[in-house]
């Protein structure tokens, strides 16, 4: 864990200085309204670059947070093993693997899955 | 602090070996469309990577006014560290960090790793990034979850979370003749993971412009591509850890390689998929795949491991 704490920040320092190498060892010239403006080929752009997405996204983010949970919980079930008596472990787990069988069947009928994008 | 220097030596290994794969990459998408790949720069095309990097850190940054810069300019920094971390996780011969969770890390890193990929396409004010970042996300997001269950099921084999285990579980037999097709689905969701052909919504080569890195020039540009590339191989040496024999004798880095050339030679053959059929395969057909197949194994495995509780 200690280690980490060097690892992560080192490996972003390197990174930050291939970034700002970059950014010296560019070639640099005046900006210009065509350079920074966003990219729509050759066309000036009229609207907002931020258009309204479709709600189909953040659905399918939702349903993927519920498959997350349940992955979370299902950590620990590995590790367990072999300090957990096998027919007990058994049936706990297949059991939770079936509700969330069953949950995805149910979001399946319910037509959440359907051109989730 | 042997260890530092032991993982930087594994980062700047990777960065050459990324830096030749994009070589091998061209070379060989030339060779399957009939061509040959770039061959005049050094013996071959030899000095290509070294020649594209110095074009890309020399040309010119361009700063789009609209967009919101800090995050634009951290996105790509991220993304390559976050890629480089991952190979942290990694067995090796030296035992490098001796990581007693490595599978959880690597799970961790790949949840985050979705970040870059928001920051970067939302931060560029452009309609064509946006569009691509959020069909990047979600593509990615779907596949997770499958991804991970589908790992679950080598794990139940390898009680515990270690990466440096599986290679002493395969040594009488590979994991991937004990399941193959789950390591098939594993290779899918690589190829979706990590935004690849015919999964490659969040680039999008035609339609979109070029996706969510439409707006980044020199820098930002060579340090996704770096990220790419970087979980390109980190996908394929896993796969290679997990099911091809797990060991770091000379057989596993050469399946590396293979699974590397896999990587291309799918991007060279398959079209690419349209995205609700992408979304299907992931909710309707892999998940569903990947939770009976953990209910077989698991119920299978741990009733064979009545009589092993020692081991």
């Amino acid at each position: 864990m200690f280690q980490l704490m060097i690892f992560i920040p080192l490996i972003l320092l390197i990174s930050l200085v291939a970034l700002l190498l970059s950014l010296i060892t560019s070639k640099s010239s005046k900006m210009n309204r065509e350079k920074s403006s966003p990219f729509e080929c050759g066309f000036d752009t009229n609207s907002n670059q931020r258009l309204p997405f479709s709600l189909r996204f953040f659905l399918v983010t939702i349903i993927f947070l519920i498959f997350d949970v349940e992955i979370v919980i299902m950590f620990p079930a590995i590790q367990s093993i072999f300090t957990s008596q096998e027919l007990h472990w058994n049936f706990i787990f297949i059991s939770f693997l079936i509700i969330l069988m069953g949950g995805l069947f149910h979001e399946w009928k319910q037509g959440s899955l359907e051109w989730s994008v | 602090m042997i260890q530092v220097i032991l993982f930087l030596v594994v980062v700047v290994c990777v960065l050459v070996g990324v830096a030749f794969f994009t070589l091998f990459e061209r070379k060989l998408l030339g060779y399957i469309q009939l061509r040959k790949g770039p061959n005049k720069v050094g013996l071959g095309g030899v000095l290509q990577p070294f020649s594209d990097a110095i074009k890309l850190f020399s040309k010119e940054h361009v700063s789009p006014s609209t967009s919101n810069y800090s995050a634009f300019l951290i996105a790509p920094c991220f993304s390559l560290g976050l890629s480089l971390l991952m190979w942290l996780s990694i067995p090796s011969f030296f035992n490098l960090l001796s990581f007693n969770k490595s599978v959880l890390f690597f799970l961790c890193g790949l949840g985050v790793g979705v970040y870059g990929l928001l920051a970067a396409g939302w931060s560029s004010n452009s309609k064509y990034s946006l569009i691509g970042c959020l069909r990047g996300v979600a593509q990615t997001v779907s596949y997770e979850v499958s991804l991970v269950l589908i790992l679950f099921t080598p794990l139940v084999v390898t009680v515990g979370y270690e990466l440096g285990s599986f290679s002493s579980f395969q040594e009488n037999l590979w994991f991937i003749f004990i399941f193959p097709a789950a390591g098939l689905i594993w290779f899918i969701s690589c190829l979706a993971e990590t935004n690849r052909t015919p999964f490659d919504f969040a680039e999008g080569e035609s339609e979109l412009v070029s996706g969510y890195n439409t707006e980044y020039s020199s820098g930002g540009f060579a340090l996704i591509m770096l990220a790419e590339y970087t979980s390109i191989l980190f996908m394929s040496f896993l796969f290679s850890v997990i099911f091809l024999g797990g060991d770091c004798s000379f057989f596993v880095l050469v399946s590396f390689g293979v699974m590397a050339f896999i990587f291309v030679w799918v991007r060279g053959t398959l079209p690419r998929f349209r995205y609700d059929k992408l979304m299907y395969l992931a909710w309707k057909f892999f998940l569903p795949f990947s939770i009976s197949y953990l209910v077989l194994m698991a119920g299978l495995l741990s009733m064979l491991f009545l009589g092993f509780k020692e081991c």
